[in-house]
C-alpha cells in the first residue's frame, strides 16, 4: 500500500493507505480522530468538513493520497492545548447551536470558513446561504445561525485565512 | 430560582465533548479484532429467492464468513416482532407476518437483507458481497397503499389476505352519522400525509462482541431505548438470555423515532459475532439508511367535519389507510391507531368522532414512529379541516377556533383521551399578538405590489405525550409498560449520580436532569452526573420517545429523591443527635427545628457511609434509592403556531417570512433547551410541508434514495422563529411537565399548508408543497388577482 504523509492538527503523521482510502477514513480509522463524522454518501451533509491548508473541504470527497504534504485541521485541532475552546466552539455551546452533536464538528469547521471568506461581521442571510453544504436535523438552524454570528464576532480580526487555523 | 436550578437556561454539560470532537458514537467505538458486516440487499421490491450461492464470496480476500437466512433458521434465531396488539373492528387480532432478520426464501422490499458478509474490512466485505449470487424470481409489487387491498393485488405475505393487517375503528359511528345528517355545513377533505425518511444525521450502527469465557454478548447500538432492545432481542428473537446480553447506546446522533426500533442488523451482528468469535460491526451508509430505516407517516385519509349554522362543530369522521410497509416494525401498529385517532378532537369540543383505519402491507420499507408519530397526522387532519371550514363558511379562522375551544378541564373527548389542563384561548391570543395578525392585510397588499402572494396559516395543535400510564396503554394493546426508572446514588463525598432509563440523543438530559437534582438537593450542578444508555449500569428503563423523558423520566428522579431525602434525614438525626421528626432539609443543609444546629449535605452523605453514628440494626448504611414511576395520565402539550408565507407567482416558490410558535409545555426545566426542541420540530414539520417526500417507483425502487434526491431543510430554507410560552401545569406528574420534543413537528405542516393555500386561493395542494407543486396548483386554479 502506498505511503502518505501530511500534517494533521500541527503534528506530522504518515501511514500506508489503499489508493481508494478516503481522507475521512484515514482520519477516523488510522489516526482515530473520530470527531470528523460521516453522514451521507453523496457529499451533501457536511458532517465531515475539515480544513485543507486552511480551506474547508469535505473529507469524504478527498482521497487520503491527494492530501500528501497538506496541512489538515480537524475539529480536534481547534481548542487550545490546555482545553480553552476556540471562540466558534464556545459560541456553539453558548448559543445552544447543537443538540445531538453529530453535525457539529462539520458545522464549526464550515463556520470558520464562512468567516475566512466573509469576515467577522456576518448577517443572518449570509450565514444561511453560506451554510448550504451542511445539514443539521436537530436544531432547525436557528441557534446555529446565532452561534456563527456570535463566534465570528469573537474571533480575532485577522486576515481571514489565518482565522481558520 | 438558582442559576442552575429548574427554569434556568443552563448551558449544556454535553457540549464540551461535542464541540471538541470527543463525542463517542457507536461507529467511534473500536474493539480488538473487530470485523465488518456488509449486507447483501435485495434490488427488487418483491421477489422469490430461487437460490443463493455464497461459494465465490467465501473465497474472496479478507472474508471470514458469509451467512444467509437459511443459516439463521438452522440456528433457530427468531423473528423480529411488533409489540403492540391492535384488534380489528370485528374483534380479530392484527395479522402480523414473519419478519426474519435475513430473508427466508422471499424478499418484500428493496433493501431487504438477503445475506451478510463478515470480512476484515468494509472494502473487502463490499467486494465479496458483489460475488454473492442470488437468483430471484421477480414478482409484481404493491406500492400504493390505496391499492394494496384491491381485488387482484399481488399478495405480499401468503398468510395475510388482501395485504390487510387490521381494520380498526374508534368512536361512535351511529352518533357521528346522526350528527352529520343534522349538520348545516360539512367540510370534506382528501389528504395524503406524505411518507418521510427520518434521516437522523448519525446513520444507524451496531457493534456486537461475544465473550466466550463468560458466554456474554455486548451490543453497542444507536438505540433510543437499549433496555427494550435487550428485551426483544433476548426474549423474542432468542439470541441469548436477557442476563447474558448487555446493550450500550453511547452518544447517539439523533433519532426522531427511527432508533426506537429493533432492526435486523443488530440481530445479525450479535448472531454473527458469536459464530465467528470476533466483534462484528455494521455501520449503515446513507443509501442503506434510506432503504432500511423505518420511514414515517404515509397516510391516505378522507376526513369530514360537520358544523351547525353558527360554526359550532357537531362531529368529525375520518377514514384512513395507513401504509406499514413490508414488515411490521416494533411499534408500527400503534402509530396510526392509538397515537392518531385519539387526537382527532384537537383543541375542540367535538361531541362525536368516528375514525376507521386500515393498515396495509406494501413492498416498501417498514413505516413506524417518526417525530410526533400519529399526532402530526391527526393535527394535520383537524387543522386543515378547521382552516378550510373557516374559508368555506366565511368565518375568521381564529374566530372559528375560539368558538369551539375546550375551556373546562378535565375534558373527556369521544376518543379516549381525558385532557387534564390547558388554556387554548391564551395560546391563540398570544400567538395573534406576536404574529401581528392585525397588520397582515397591510403586509399582504405590500407583497402583492412586488408580485408575491402572501398567506397566513394557523395550527392550534394538541398532542398526548408523557407516554404513558402502563395500565392504560396495556388496555390498548401495548406489550410493555411505559413507566420510567431512576436510581439516585449519593457518593460519600456528597456528589450524586443519577441512573435513568431514559436515553438522550440530543435532548440534553445530562443537563436538565442535573438541574433538577441540583435544585432539589441544593448541591452544585457540577456535582451531579447522569448515567444512561447501558443495561449493565441502569437496571431497566423504557427509553426516550414520545416526549416522555421530562414528564415520566424526571418524575422517577423526583420520587427517588424523595426517598433519598427521607433516608438522609434519618442519618442527619443521628449526626445532629435530634429526633428525626425535627430534622428539616433546605438548600443543601439539614437543621434541627428551632435550634441553630445544622449539618451540611456532605456531612450527612459521609456519615451515611462511614456509619459510625448508628448501628445497622437501626438504619442501613449507604444512601442510594430507586424509583419506578408510572404516570397517572398522558400529558397534553398544546399551542398555536402561525405561519406567514410569500409565494412567488412565477415560480411557485414559497418563502416562510414569519413563524410564531406559542406552546404550553407545563413546567419548563431549561428554556434554552426547550426552545431548541421547538426550533428543530418546526424544521422537520416545515420539511414535511415544503420539501420532503419519499417517492417509490411503481416497481418499488426508492427514487428519493439519497440526500441528493430527498430534500431536507437547509439553513436557507428556514427563517428564524419567534417562540413563546403560555403555561398550565400538567396535573399528572409531580413536576407539572408536559413535554416539548414533538410539538413543532406536529404543529408545523398544517400551519404551512394553511398559509400557502390562503396565499394561492385553492385547497388543491398536497405535501410536499414544492415550487413545482404550488405553481401547478396556481395554474389549475387560476390564481386570484393580486394588486
Amino acid at each position: 500500500m502506498p505511503a502518505v504523509s501530511m500534517t494533521v492538527n500541527g503534528k506530522a503523521v504518515s501511514g500506508n493507505v489503499e489508493e481508494r482510502t478516503l481522507l475521512v477514513q484515514f482520519l477516523r480509522e488510522q489516526l482515530r480522530l473520530t470527531g470528523t463524522h460521516v453522514g451521507c454518501d453523496t457529499s451533501q451533509c457536511g458532517a465531515c468538513v475539515i480544513h485543507v491548508d486552511g480551506i474547508a473541504a469535505k473529507s469524504c470527497t478527498l482521497l487520503a493520497l491527494q492530501c500528501e504534504g497538506a496541512s489538515i485541521t480537524t475539529i480536534e485541532g481547534l481548542a487550545e492545548p490546555g482545553g480553552a475552546l476556540h471562540p466558534m466552539q464556545e459560541a456553539f455551546r453558548e448559543h445552544h447551536g447543537l443538540q445531538c452533536g453529530y453535525c457539529t464538528p462539520g458545522m464549526i469547521m464550515s463556520a470558520l470558513d464562512i468567516v475566512r471568506r466573509n469576515g467577522n461581521d456576518l448577517d443572518e442571510h449570509t450565514i444561511r446561504e453560506q451554510l448550504d453544504g451542511n445539514i443539521c436535523r436537530c436544531t432547525g438552524y436557528h441557534n446555529i445561525v446565532k452561534a456563527i454570528a456570535a463566534g465570528a464576532k469573537n474571533m480575532p480580526k485577522v486576515g481571514a485565512q489565518q482565522a481558520a487555523e | 430560582m438558582s442559576a442552575t436550578g429548574i427554569g434556568a437556561a443552563v448551558r449544556r454539560k454535553e457540549d464540551f465533548r461535542f464541540v471538541t470532537g470527543k463525542g463517542q458514537y457507536t461507529d467511534d467505538v473500536v474493539r480488538p479484532g473487530e470485523t465488518r458486516a456488509v449486507f447483501v440487499r435485495s434490488p427488487h421490491a418483491h421477489a422469490k429467492i430461487k437460490s443463493i450461492d455464497v461459494s465465490a464470496a467465501k473465497k474472496m480476500p479478507g472474508v471470514i464468513d458469509v451467512l444467509t437466512g437459511a443459516d439463521l433458521a438452522t440456528d433457530k434465531i427468531g423473528n423480529l416482532i411488533c409489540g403492540w396488539m391492535i384488534h380489528s373492528k370485528d374483534g380479530t387480532p392484527m395479522k402480523m407476518s414473519a419478519h426474519p432478520a435475513l430473508a427466508a426464501g422471499k424478499v418484500n422490499c428493496v433493501g431487504d437483507a438477503v445475506a451478510v458478509v463478515i470480512a476484515e474490512s468494509i472494502a473487502q466485505g463490499k467486494e465479496a458481497a458483489e460475488k454473492v449470487k442470488v437468483d430471484y424470481d421477480v414478482l409484481q409489487a404493491v406500492i400504493d397503499p390505496a391499492k394494496a387491498q384491491a381485488k387482484g393485488a399481488p399478495q405480499i405475505h401468503a398468510d395475510i389476505p388482501n395485504n390487510t393487517i387490521y381494520q380498526w375503528h374508534l368512536g361512535d359511528p351511529k352518533a357521528t352519522a346522526a350528527a352529520f345528517a343534522a349538520a348545516k355545513h360539512v367540510t370534506k377533505l382528501d389528504i395524503v400525509n406524505n411518507r418521510l425518511v427520518p434521516n437522523a444525521m448519525e446513520p444507524r450502527a451496531a457493534l456486537a462482541e461475544y465473550d466466550e469465557g463468560s458466554d456474554h454478548l455486548t451490543l453497542w447500538s444507536t438505540s433510543q431505548n437499549p433496555h427494550v432492545a435487550r428485551l426483544v432481542i433476548s426474549a423474542f428473537v432468542g439470541i441469548t438470555p436477557e442476563h447474558k446480553l448487555r446493550v450500550i447506546a453511547p452518544d447517539v446522533g439523533g433519532g426522531f423515532g427511527s432508533k426506537i426500533f429493533i432492526y435486523p442488523e443488530e440481530v445479525v451482528c450479535l448472531w454473527a459475532s458469536r459464530k465467528v468469535k470476533r466483534p462484528v460491526k455494521w455501520t449503515s451508509d446513507r443509501s442503506e439508511a434510506f432503504l432500511t430505516d423505518a420511514h414515517g407517516r404515509d397516510h391516505v385519509t378522507h376526513a369530514e367535519l360537520a358544523l351547525d349554522a353558527d360554526g359550532k362543530i357537531l362531529a368529525l369522521r375520518a377514514k384512513t389507510i395507513a401504509n406499514l410497509g413490508a414488515y411490521m416494525s416494533t411499534f408500527s401498529s400503534s402509530v396510526p391507531t392509538y397515537l392518531y385517532a385519539t387526537l382527532l378532537s384537537g383543541q375542540y369540543n367535538i361531541p362525536s368522532i368516528y375514525c376507521e383505519v386500515d393498515a396495509v402491507y406494501t413492498n416498501t420499507a417498514p413505516v413506524d414512529a417518526y417525530r410526533g408519530a400519529g399526532r402530526p397526522e391527526a393535527a394535520f387532519v383537524v387543522e386543515r379541516l378547521m382552516e378550510v371550514t373557516a374559508r368555506q363558511m366565511a368565518i375568521d379562522p381564529a374566530d372559528l377556533r375560539k368558538r369551539n375551544f375546550i375551556t373546562a378541564f378535565p375534558h373527556q373527548t369521544p376518543v379516549i383521551m381525558a385532557y387534564d389542563a390547558g388554556d387554548f384561548h391564551a395560546s391563540l391570543k398570544k400567538a395573534l399578538e406576536l404574529a401581528d395578525v392585525k397588520g397582515f392585510g397591510k403586509r399582504k397588499r405590500e407583497a402583492a405590489r412586488h408580485g408575491k402572494l402572501r398567506g397566513l396559516g394557523y395550527s392550534a395543535y394538541i398532542e398526548a405525550c408523557g407516554i404513558a400510564p402502563s395500565q392504560a396503554v396495556g388496555s390498548l394493546g401495548a406489550g410493555v409498560g411505559l413507566w420510567e426508572s431512576a436510581e439516585v446514588r449519593v457518593n460519600p463525598t456528597g456528589s450524586v449520580e443519577v441512573l435513568t432509563g431514559c436515553h438522550a440523543h440530543g435532548q440534553g438530559h445530562e443537563t436538565t436532569f442535573a438541574q433538577l437534582v441540583s435544585e432539589r438537593l441544593g448541591i452544585p450542578f457540577d456535582n451531579v452526573s447522569i448515567v444512561h444508555g447501558d443495561t449493565d449500569k441502569v437496571q431497566f428503563g423504557m427509553g426516550t420517545y414520545g416526549s416522555r423523558s421530562g414528564a415520566v423520566g424526571m418524575s422517577a428522579i423526583v420520587k427517588a429523591l424523595d426517598k433519598i431525602e427521607a433516608k438522609a434525614k434519618k442519618v442527619a438525626a443521628y449526626v445532629l443527635e435530634a429526633a428525626e421528626g425535627d430534622i428539616e432539609f433546605k438548600d443543601g443543609k439539614f437543621t434541627v427545628a428551632g435550634t441553630d444546629k445544622s449539618a451540611a449535605w456532605g456531612d450527612v452523605a459521609l456519615n451515611a457511609y462511614i456509619a459510625h453514628k448508628f448501628v445497622g440494626a437501626d438504619l442501613e448504611p449507604g444512601l442510594k434509592e430507586t424509583s419506578f414511576y408510572d404516570p397517572t395520565n398522558f400529558t397534553f402539550p398544546a399551542g398555536c403556531h402561525i405561519c406567514e408565507v410569500e409565494v412567488d407567482i412565477d415560480t411557485g416558490k414559497t418563502d416562510i417570512v414569519n413563524w410564531t410558535a406559542i406552546d404550553d409545555f407545563g413546567t419548563v426545566i431549561n428554556p434554552m433547551i426547550v426552545e431548541g426542541q421547538v426550533h428543530g420540530g418546526i424544521a422537520q414539520g416545515v420539511g414535511q410541508a415544503l420539501l420532503e417526500g419519499a417517492v417509490y417507483s411503481k416497481e418499488g425502487q426508492l427514487v428519493t434514495g439519497s440526500m441528493m434526491d430527498y430534500t431536507m431543510p437547509r439553513a436557507h430554507d428556514l427563517p428564524s422563529f419567534h417562540v413563546g410560552l403560555t403555561t398550565t401545569k400538567s396535573p399528572s406528574n409531580p413536576l407539572g411537565i408536559k413535554g416539548c420534543g414533538e410539538a413543532g413537528a406536529i404543529a408545523a405542516p398544517a400551519a404551512v399548508i394553511n398559509a400557502i393555500t390562503d396565499a394561492i386561493g385553492t385547497e388543491d395542494l398536497a405535501m410536499p408543497a414544492t415550487a413545482n407543486a404550488v405553481w401547478s396548483a396556481l395554474q389549475r386554479a387560476k390564481p386570484r388577482q393580486v394588486a
